[in-house]
């Protein structure tokens, strides 16, 4: 009897296999459930190569025990694309991109505890750096990313350093005001971002001189980072530098006391938070292949909030599962034409006065 | 000998002195109290020493350097930790994250390793893990390692304060009120925990208005009274003190 991660891949992926026989037929469905296969099992791999040994109960990693659930909803986020229609993908791909902004700005609030209302400021200048870049200097995709990212970086380093001086709702006064001050400068340098009218004609990525302008291509490019971003935000939460940021969001005071410079943490947090939404920016910019000051309003600063208050901050499923829900909700309630923002604020505010601590957070009562 | 020394340590806020040309020196591996009435100026004093206020005037030597100025983070580092009054611990995490705050400045680590999870990055967390476990042995935590911190009881909570302390690698504790609102058993505990870091070659500095405390372990007692020192000495010689017994009970009138 097979035991362990093989017995669950072979089971997950013939499960997969005959799910999706109706719909594509013998072959695709053989290819299916292969592909399956070998993810689980190198899924299985690098999770074993990087968890470490334990030694008196004190490991650094959580063991990660897979359910059926957990190998369910990794194939239905993997062939997702073969069975919905490409609106729902193209949301998805919406979604992706707001799931890397949450999870930056979750550094900031969830993690450090600073609030910040103007986080649309650095997907606003992610985008328009690529935009720019890749319009004006013909700058591809990849090697434009570092430099969406680093700027964003350096923006929140630069704002950080005296904008951090301040705190609780005086630095999201500030932040608020930077968010504001971006969207204006994006709106009258016409030189640079053409103002209102926007950038437009830019490219989607391409790899190996084959463009990923289809939809689905996106939608795995787009997967790709998300499983980047968390796998890069979870390992750094589990550091050093992770627990200066909570002790930091927990008691600043007992912080500082215990040896830690808390303002180049806060500083830290901003800049790492910051350079997400560089990430996020970039595709962004590059799946509507347009950019305009419209899409970066305090409106949409308030949204990624929302988003990361509503799934659970200080968390990294929290984020992703309130991304998921605000992009998606909109479209669900879609029929309901104007009343749908109303059913939005509606479900914020039960959610606020019935589990302040989103959907997926804990809290000592 | 001396690991530290306060020259002339004046503190005003506003008009009123907290502190007032204080001066007396701190024993290396020494169990040393500050007592005093309430608004005294000992937690005045600590925060001066460990950096949260600045002095308005004076000197504090430490291993024979001023660091009067010195921000609380370098003070730290530079080997002067603390526990709180009011307990401040970082309540949402772990009982053992807590005292791994506390680890900070002990070792370095850079985003890449973090990120790529290398094999001295490896090694590296779980020897602080180790350590921390063992620190949480010493106050008798250890058990408790998974549980988060804002969920153990009072006395627990002041007793992981001063693992955190401990695990900052400071050579001098400094101890707010560690029995406040403790029962007779909990306080025979703390003493206890204070003896071993004692032992361990620590210098503890208390803060403390149980008498039976301060007079049964310290080896030398400070005492201030409205920011001024009255007193100073071994127990005996402050208990039977004529100005400290005054500053606590009252003159005796004189009809």
């Amino acid at each position: 009897m097979l035991k362990g991660p093989l017995y669950i891949s072979i089971f997950t992926s013939l499960w997969f296999g005959i799910l999706s026989l109706p719909f594509t037929g013998i072959l695709k469905a053989l290819f299916i459930s292969g592909s399956i296969f070998i993810l689980l099992l190198l899924w299985h791999f690098l999770k074993s190569a990087f968890s470490l040994k334990p030694s008196i109960g004190l490991r650094i990693s959580i063991p990660f025990k897979p359910s059926t659930i957990t190998f369910s909803a990794i194939g239905l986020i993997i062939f997702l694309p073969f069975i919905v229609s490409s609106y729902i993908i193209d949301t998805l791909v919406l979604a992706g991109i707001y799931i890397i902004l949450s999870l930056g700005l979750n550094i900031m609030i969830g993690y450090t505890g600073l609030l910040n209302l103007g986080y649309a400021a650095f997907y606003a200048i992610g985008a328009y750096t690529y935009a720019i870049f890749n319009t004006k200097l013909h700058l591809g995709f990849w090697e434009a990313l570092p430099i969406s990212m680093f700027l964003s970086g350096l923006a929140g380093f630069l704002l950080g350093i005296p904008a951090l001086r301040l705190r609780g709702d005086y630095l999201a006064i500030v932040t608020l005001g930077f968010g504001e001050i971006t969207r204006i400068v994006l709106n009258n340098w016409i030189s640079l971002t053409n103002g209102p009218n926007g950038i437009t004609g830019i490219e989607r990525p391409s790899l190996a001189g084959y463009e990923l302008s289809g939809v689905i291509e996106y939608y795995y490019t787009v997967l790709i980072f998300v499983i980047l971003t968390i796998f890069f935000i979870k390992r750094l939460i589990k550091s050093k530098a992770g627990r200066a940021w909570m002790s930091i969001r927990e008691d600043e005071v007992a912080a500082t006391a215990m040896g830690i410079n808390t303002f180049l943490y806060k500083l830290y947090a901003f800049s790492f938070g910051a350079l997400w939404a560089g990430l996020a920016g970039q595709l962004f910019a590059a799946k509507m292949r347009f950019v305009s000051p419209e899409s970066f309003t305090f409106f949409e600063s308030v949204m990624i909030v929302a988003m990361v208050i509503l799934g659970g901050q200080g968390t990294i499923a929290g984020p992703v599962i309130g991304s998921i829900i605000l992009v998606l909700l909109p479209e669900v309630l879609r029929e309901f034409q104007q009343y749908r923002m109303i059913f939005l604020g509606a479900g914020l505010i039960f959610m606020m006065i019935f589990r302040p601590q989103g959907i997926v957070g804990k809290r000592i009562s | 000998m001396f690991i530290i020394e306060f020259k002339g340590l004046t503190k005003y806020f506003g008009g009123l002195a907290a502190l007032e040309e204080v001066s007396f020196r701190i024993k290396e591996n020494s169990i040393f109290s500050v007592i005093g009435p309430n608004g005294a100026g000992k937690t005045t004093l600590f925060n001066c020493l460990t950096g949260l206020t600045k002095p308005t005037r004076g000197e504090i030597y430490y291993k024979g350097n001023n660091i009067v100025g010195f921000p609380p983070h370098k003070i730290t580092k530079a080997g002067i930790a603390r526990t709180f009054q009011n307990i401040r611990l970082f309540k949402e995490m772990t009982v053992l994250d807590n005292v791994l705050v506390g680890h900070h400045s002990c070792y370095s680590q850079n985003l890449l390793s973090s990120l790529l999870r290398t094999g001295t990055f490896k090694k590296q967390e779980e020897e602080i893990r180790q350590k921390a476990y063992e620190y949480l042995e010493l106050v008798g935590l250890h058990e408790e390692y998974q549980r988060l911190a804002g969920e153990l009881p009072y006395g627990s909570q002041r007793r992981l304060e001063i693992a955190r302390a401990l695990a900052t690698g400071a050579s001098v504790i400094l101890l707010d009120e560690p029995t406040a609102g403790m029962n007779p058993q909990e306080t025979e505990e703390m003493m206890e925990i204070m003896r071993r870091l004692k032992e361990i070659g620590k210098t503890v500095v208390l803060i403390e208005h149980d008498m039976k405390v301060v007079m049964g372990i310290s080896e030398w007692i400070v005492v201030l009274d409205h920011g001024v020192k009255i007193s100073e000495g071994p127990p005996d010689v402050v208990k039977n003190d004529p100005l400290v017994i005054e500053a606590y009970l009252g003159k005796e009138i004189h009809a």
